[in-house]
């Protein structure tokens, strides 16, 4: 198990240098540069910038070194003092902007998954179990319909409907009275609301694409040869059910955390820009329109690098839960 | 034997002839043959198939289609609300089809123009109208598909707030929408299938590298990383270079997937005993690869492409939606709901929404098609 572990800290090491560069890239991607715009700023106010001017402010961000110069100077500030940089739009340290912002994103995103999982699971094993019934179909159209639908324009259609219907629109991850209260259970309340549009609009796509994975795989499991065993040496049929069948036919679920926890985090940038939260997504758009890169790259670095530690964390426990996984 | 009985022994004869006939075809058919066969009995897929055929179709004649220009502009019937196509009238009964003509008036409370339908005033449609000149494939035409008689303005899904008729920028934006899930697949499908093929078919160290370079590239959220780099595309290029530049940054991550499938599909069937006794026959590798393994597996990615189409236009539809993507004067389904992000906004003009449904439509067919080729690609049921 330790080996297991080790082995995969050592193929995380270049996968993070990788992404930095990745990340780095995005920040160098737009043509010109922020210098480059406040000067061309100046001088259509008709204010002249000098020369010199003009290469102290490119010197003060570094601007006048090779890229790769650029590159290592960027990661020496990350690596030694936690500093990302400063944006320039909002002229404030980038990870003072973020403290509060990822956690949140994070948060949510990892609350879908735990609701995809409870919904999409047992109706899973409920359409297997009952396949080509009423309720089967339902469900299937159900997936197909909410595999169609874009998360943002699901989420625009939800809050107006229900504004439609109880005249109650969502504002933003706290109502206006509650925003700059202490937390109290009120407050908790009120979030649970909010929070309740945005963790439906995002748990739908994936807990579909999970009833179809658990509904094919279990169907697989059920057609073979030691579930008829087990059936006619009269096992209680719900105990061989979730002892064998459903057991083995997780599996191919739990192999799509790697890629279910980047979507979730993706879908949730989208959609919090759509219903106004606060979380990384409506100040990444905001830094990709200003084309305040730092910001911009520090957000997809950090995002990338949360991702990669949480798809090995979820590697970890699935290899404490299933030997095979260990001795790959 | 009496003439009847020989009658009935040759007919007898003949119908076996033809059983046997059609047991050989069924066993000389090619795997094709059978999966098209299967295909067919899959009736939803197929009605999905023949439906995305003439999206398609309507597409690439958009001219045509579209009554009026693309970014055309009637200041008149700013927020015009949708035409209701109707065959019944109170005083003339049943007729052909015709729409009623609207009547504005300036709402002095909220000022706003409220429009009415004028149950007098009836504009039956025409077919085949007279228009401005215009090129499909540098074909001059100077006909659309459809209008109203006496030059009056048809609006079936209603104008936004320039006045533009939101039916045909719908169907000039299904070009770009409908188009760049196909490009961005078979750049995907290049990408994918040669670096999936290398990995599986040579192993060791060379698909080492690619299996971490595609779980390197799994790892990254997506949605993020296309937003950062479509801020790269500079301002001052043309709607296709944009196009092509949303396409490739959408199929930068979208071929890891088509490379797994292929290199799981060549390392299963690289075992198999044909593939061995073709060696010892002498085939060399190009051979081996394209007359036995491909064929093997052509099946489970031309499923695979076809689910892979709708996430793409998902992809570009929501960064278009964000801004980032296909911008004015180009339109396209993402670009259209822009606008519909404004709570207040749809809830005067619901009818800011309609392109979605082409979304969804679109992408579900494509999910049907996708799920009908997967029962059929599969030997086993």
């Amino acid at each position: 198990m330790l080996k297991f572990i080790l082995n995969r800290l050592l193929v995380l090491f270049p996968i993070i240098v990788l992404i930095s560069m990745v990340s780095y890239l995005v920040i160098e991607l737009p043509p010109g540069s922020h210098v480059q715009t406040l000067i061309d700023n100046y001088e259509r106010d008709g204010v002249h910038v000098e020369e010199g001017t003009k290469k102290m402010w490119k010197a003060q961000y570094g601007l006048d070194k090779h890229i790769f110069v650029q590159y290592l100077l960027w990661m020496k500030l990350i690596v030694f003092e936690f500093d990302f940089g400063n944006s320039f739009h909002y002229q404030r340290p980038v990870t003072e902007l973020l403290a509060e912002r990822i956690p949140r994103t994070f948060g949510i995103s990892i609350l879908v998954i735990a609701i995809q999982w409870l919904i999409g699971i047992p109706i899973g094993i409920y359409s297997a179990l009952n396949k080509y019934s009423i309720q089967d179909y339902i469900f299937s159209f159900i997936g197909f319909i909410g595999l169609a639908i874009p998360p943002f324009m699901f989420a625009i259609v939800l809050v107006y409907y229900i504004f439609v219907t109880t005249g109650w629109a969502m504002t933003g991850l706290y109502s206006p009275e509650f925003e700059n209260l202490p937390w109290s259970f009120d407050k908790f309340l009120d979030l649970m609301q909010n929070l309740s549009i945005p963790l439906i609009v995002l748990s739908t796509s994936g807990a579909a694409i999970l009833v179809r994975i658990m509904r094919g795989s279990l169907l697989d499991e059920l057609k073979k040869q030691y579930v008829i065993t087990a059936r006619t040496k009269g096992l209680n049929e719900y105990v061989m059910l979730f002892r064998y069948p459903v057991r083995i036919a997780l599996n191919p679920l739990i192999s799509t955390i790697g890629w279910i926890l980047p979507a979730t985090v993706g879908g949730e940038i989208i959609v919090s820009k759509v219903l106004n939260l606060d979380t990384t997504g409506p100040i990444l758009l905001e830094a990709i329109l200003n084309e305040d890169m730092f910001l911009a790259g520090a957000i997809v670095f950090i995002l990338s690098l949360l991702t990669v530690f949480g798809t090995l964390l979820s590697d970890i426990l699935l290899a404490l839960l299933d030997p095979r996984i260990r001795y790959e | 034997m009496n003439k009847s009985a020989q009658k009935v022994y040759q007919k007898y004869k003949k119908s076996q002839l033809k059983i046997a006939k059609y047991k050989e075809d069924l066993y000389r058919a090619s795997q094709y043959k059978l999966m098209w066969h299967k295909f067919k009995k899959h009736k939803v897929a197929q009605f999905c198939l023949i439906f995305l055929a003439l999206f398609y179709l309507i597409s690439i004649l958009a001219e045509f289609v579209a009554p009026y220009e693309l970014n055309e502009r009637d200041k008149e019937n700013l927020f015009s609300p949708p035409m209701t196509i109707r065959i019944y009238d109170d005083k003339i009964g049943f007729t052909r089809p015709f729409v009623y003509g609207l009547e504005k008036s300036l709402d002095t409370e909220t000022f706003t123009y409220q429009f009415e339908e004028k149950k007098e005033e009836i504009n039956y449609l025409k077919l085949f109208v007279k228009s401005p000149e215009y090129d499909i494939f540098s074909i001059h035409f100077n006909t659309k598909l459809f209008g109203l008689e006496n030059d009056k303005k048809i609006y079936f899904f209603g104008t936004d707030k320039f006045g533009q008729d939101i039916f045909s920028q719908t169907i000039y934006g299904s070009r770009v929408s409908l188009f760049i899930g196909l490009a961005g697949v078979i750049i995907s499908f290049i990408i994918g299938s040669i670096l999936g093929g290398i990995s599986g078919f040579y192993g060791g160290k060379i698909d080492e590298i690619i299996q971490r370079v595609i779980d390197f590239v799994i790892s990254i959220p997506q949605i993020p990383f296309w937003m950062a780099l479509s801020a790269g595309i500079p301002n001052e290029w043309t709607g296709i270079q944009t196009f092509l530049a949303i396409t490739v940054i959408l199929s930068l991550v979208g071929w890891t997937g088509l490379a797994r499938v292929v290199r799981g599909k060549i390392i299963s069937l690289r075992e198999e005993d044909y593939v061995l006794a073709a060696k010892i026959c002498g085939a060399t590798n190009t051979v081996i690869i394209t007359k036995h393994l491909i064929p093997g597996f052509l099946s489970y990615l031309i499923v695979h492409i076809t689910l892979a189409i709708p996430q793409m236009i998902l992809a570009e539809t929501a960064l278009s939606f964000l801004g980032l993507g296909i911008l004015p004067p180009d339109v396209s389904w993402g670009s259209l709901l822009k606008e519909a992000q404004n709570l207040t906004l749809i809830a005067e003009y619901p009818w800011y929404l309609i392109p979605c449904i082409f979304v969804i439509v679109t992408v579900l067919a494509f999910n049907f098609i996708g799920d009908g080729l997967r029962d059929a690609a599969d030997p086993y049921t």
